[in-house]
């Protein structure tokens, strides 16, 4: 709760507003897509973070589509990739990117803004 | 082209910076092009790929991180650019990378490779020779680990190069750095630095090469312009001299000037200095030219930087011109703005504008020193060499007014273009007696036979009127010392002839008394005769009278024939 404080402080919201948004995103699903650039080391670290953090936090309820841009380059300006691996949240809403191989889980957390503990 | 020591180049298209950096940016290697906000680099750098599209065959890849693709033609459309057309034609391609950063989270280690990629698929796809990226250090707004942003960056770089693209880098200019994040670090090729300087409230748009590894290139702060079509440098020498000269002659509008200048007057396409102290009356000699040039049937545009046309034509009506009916038709265009209005490049982009529009056959600006407050004064002579080439290229007759002021030495133009005109007409007072007198002389006329006299002028009602020369022990007569002088040249004139009529009349009676004598002395020649004749005769009669009485007095005697009678008796008898 203190962290979802905390990144809501861009969005002013009100209590009520954010008790009504986390009781929807409980039921949400959730679509990721992870863009890789080939088999690097990192990029299967990366599909490794993000595998532990969603059977973690968002078991059965969550999409990850790899995209690979050496096979599939074009892909790379819809989702403005700049930095490989990028994860993008398409859904829920808004977008969200999280660039990085998601080492760090609390900040992987955050920029999903998934609260710790929930499920 | 280039010899196989010199680095391969990629010309630019870009009028101007071809010639300073000799040949272009350099081919298949990254080029920083850095300088402050609003000063041009975007358009720079798009022109870069606009003109290796159209011009030299070398499709282009425009990475824009600041602005979409849509802005981007908006922007460069006002220039008369088309992107919409490129890209369709696939001479183009744009690939907008857009990093928010309150999108983003970081966690871990990550590289840049999607940029390479989307790179890389961009160039590929049509074959791009030339990349833009602008500006890439906005990245370092976007992602946060400013290790592996420069160490991607310093690895894209070297990619690029590997690529083999002609690559152009724009950065924000930074402070006491070239740019904000020292991407001048990674791009060491060639650096050019674009400047927007505000100097004295007018702003100048400048470029300079801060370097330029393995070749030669100027030096200089060279001013640049933006207008509608698109971006020029101003390098001094970039027309080069190689514009075709004319022999045809035209008046000067004044037709003892004419005379002066070799009887034909100045030639087409020639540029003409007149300079002078103030109220010497350099515009009225600028009107007669132009006036000349309108009866002629030609164009003229008349720049001007102190006057509104309205007082133009007004004071030039004074002295018998009438430039206003050849404005209504059209034939005459005044233009007037204050020197200081706008910066130099403006200035000259106007002229340019102006000139080829109307493409007139004459030109005047009026002064050019008034220029000088546009800038500074290298500047103004840059500009002004410069826009004498441009307009000698057009093969336009060029009239430069130039106000010296007092105290300087006459034979200098404030702005230092004297050794760049063809003609050079200068004007001055001349002090004698108490009062000033305007005269003019011929300092310079390449090419033509032109008078070494120092010509004193009047300006009537009707006009410029040069006066007879006169030249007195202290030098050349002007005004009261003139007019006193060729009155007492009357006089003598007078006295000369009254003194030639006055021995002519003594001759006269002179001869008059000789004859009158000879007259006299052959009237006494005849009397003398006569009466030489008289006594003759008187001698023979006294002679036969004295025969007779001789006889007379024998036959009164009846004397025997003695001497003479005898004789006489005896011829008879014999007979």
């Amino acid at each position: 709760m203190k962290k979802n404080a905390n990144s809501d402080k861009k969005t002013p919201l009100t209590l009520d507003k954010i008790a009504r948004q986390a009781k929807a995103e409980d039921m949400e699903k959730w679509d990721l897509r992870l863009y890789v650039a080939g088999q690097t080391p990192r990029s299967v670290a990366a599909f490794a973070n993000l595998k532990r953090i969603c059977e973690e936090h968002l078991a059965g309820r969550y999409n990850i589509e790899v995209i690979d841009l050496i096979k599939h380059p074009q892909l790379a300006a819809g989702d403005q990739i700049v930095a490989i691996p990028t994860l993008v949240r398409k859904l829920p809403q808004p977008i969200r990117k999280i660039v990085g191989d998601l080492r760090d889980t609390d900040r992987a957390l955050v920029g999903l803004q998934l609260r710790p503990g929930k499920n | 082209m280039a010899k196989p020591s010199t680095l391969p180049k990629a010309l630019t298209g870009i009028q101007g910076l071809d010639e300073i950096t000799q040949g272009g940016l350099p081919r298949g290697r990254p080029t920083l092009i850095c300088g402050s906000a609003g000063c041009g680099k975007t358009l720079l750098a798009m022109e870069f790929l606009i003109r290796g599209a159209t011009e030299y065959g070398e499709p282009g890849v425009f990475m824009p991180f600041e602005e979409n693709a849509e802005e981007l033609a908006q922007n460069v459309r006002s220039l008369g650019f088309d992107l919409g057309k490129l890209i369709k034609q696939k001479k183009l391609l744009i690939d907008f990378v857009k990093v928010e950063r309150n999108e983003i989270e970081e966690t871990g280690d990550y590289d840049l490779e999607g940029l390479f990629i989307r790179l890389n698929a961009a160039i590929e796809s049509i074959g791009a020779k030339r990349v833009v990226l602008d500006t890439i250090e906005t990245l370092f707004s976007g992602l946060q680990n400013e290790g592996i942003l420069r160490a991607e960056l310093r690895r894209l770089f070297r990619w690029l190069k590997d690529k083999g693209v002609t690559a152009v880098i724009t950065g924000e200019r930074g402070e006491g750095k070239l740019t904000r994040r020292g991407l001048e670090e990674y791009v060491s090729d060639c650096v050019i630095l674009l400047d927007h300087r505000v100097t004295e409230q007018v702003s100048t748009r400048r470029m300079r090469i801060v370097k330029y590894r393995g070749t030669t290139h100027g030096t200089n702060e060279y001013p640049f312009l933006i207008d509608e079509d698109g971006f020029s440098v101003l390098p001094i020498t970039s027309l080069g001299l190689k514009h075709q000269v004319s022999n045809e002659r035209v008046s000067s509008g004044v037709e003892r000037l004419d005379t002066m200048l070799g009887g034909k007057g100045y030639y087409r396409g020639s540029t003409i200095l007149v300079s002078g102290t103030a109220g010497t009356g350099k515009t009225s000699i600028a009107a007669h030219f132009v006036r000349a040039a309108c009866e002629r049937g030609e164009r003229s545009l008349y720049f001007t930087f102190e006057e509104s046309p309205g007082q133009m034509i007004r004071n030039m009506r004074s002295i018998g011109v009438d430039l206003g009916k050849y404005v209504k038709k059209d034939l005459l265009q005044i233009h007037s703005s204050r020197a200081t209005f706008y910066g130099l490049e403006m200035h000259l982009a106007m002229i340019h504008k102006l000139v080829q529009q109307k493409k007139p056959d004459v030109v005047v600006l009026d002064p050019v020193g008034a220029l000088m407050h546009a800038g500074t004064e290298r500047d103004a002579n840059a500009m002004l060499i410069r826009l004498i080439d441009f307009l000698k290229l057009n093969q336009i007759t060029a009239m430069l007014l130039n106000l010296t002021t007092a105290g300087e030495s006459l034979e200098h133009s404030d702005v230092d273009i004297s050794s760049i005109v063809d003609s050079w007409l200068l004007l001055r007072d001349i002090e004698i007696g108490g009062e000033r007198n305007r005269a003019m002389y011929v300092l310079k006329s390449r090419g033509m036979r032109h008078s070494n006299q120092l010509r004193e002028y009047l300006i009537t009602d009707q006009g410029l009127d040069l006066l007879d020369v006169y030249v007195g022990p202290e030098g050349v007569l002007t005004g009261s010392a003139r007019i006193s002088l060729e009155a007492r040249e009357r006089a003598a004139a007078l006295a000369i002839q009254q003194e030639a009529e006055g021995r002519e009349r003594d001759r006269q009676r002179k001869r008059e008394a000789l004859e009158a004598r000879i007259l006299a002395m052959r009237k006494e020649f005849e009397i003398e005769e006569v009466e030489r004749a008289v006594v003759a005769s008187q001698e023979v009669t006294r002679l036969e009278g004295l025969q007779q009485n001789r006889r007379t007095m024998a036959l009164s005697r009846q004397a025997d024939e003695g001497n003479g009678i005898a004789r006489t008796n005896k011829k008879r008898g014999s007979r």
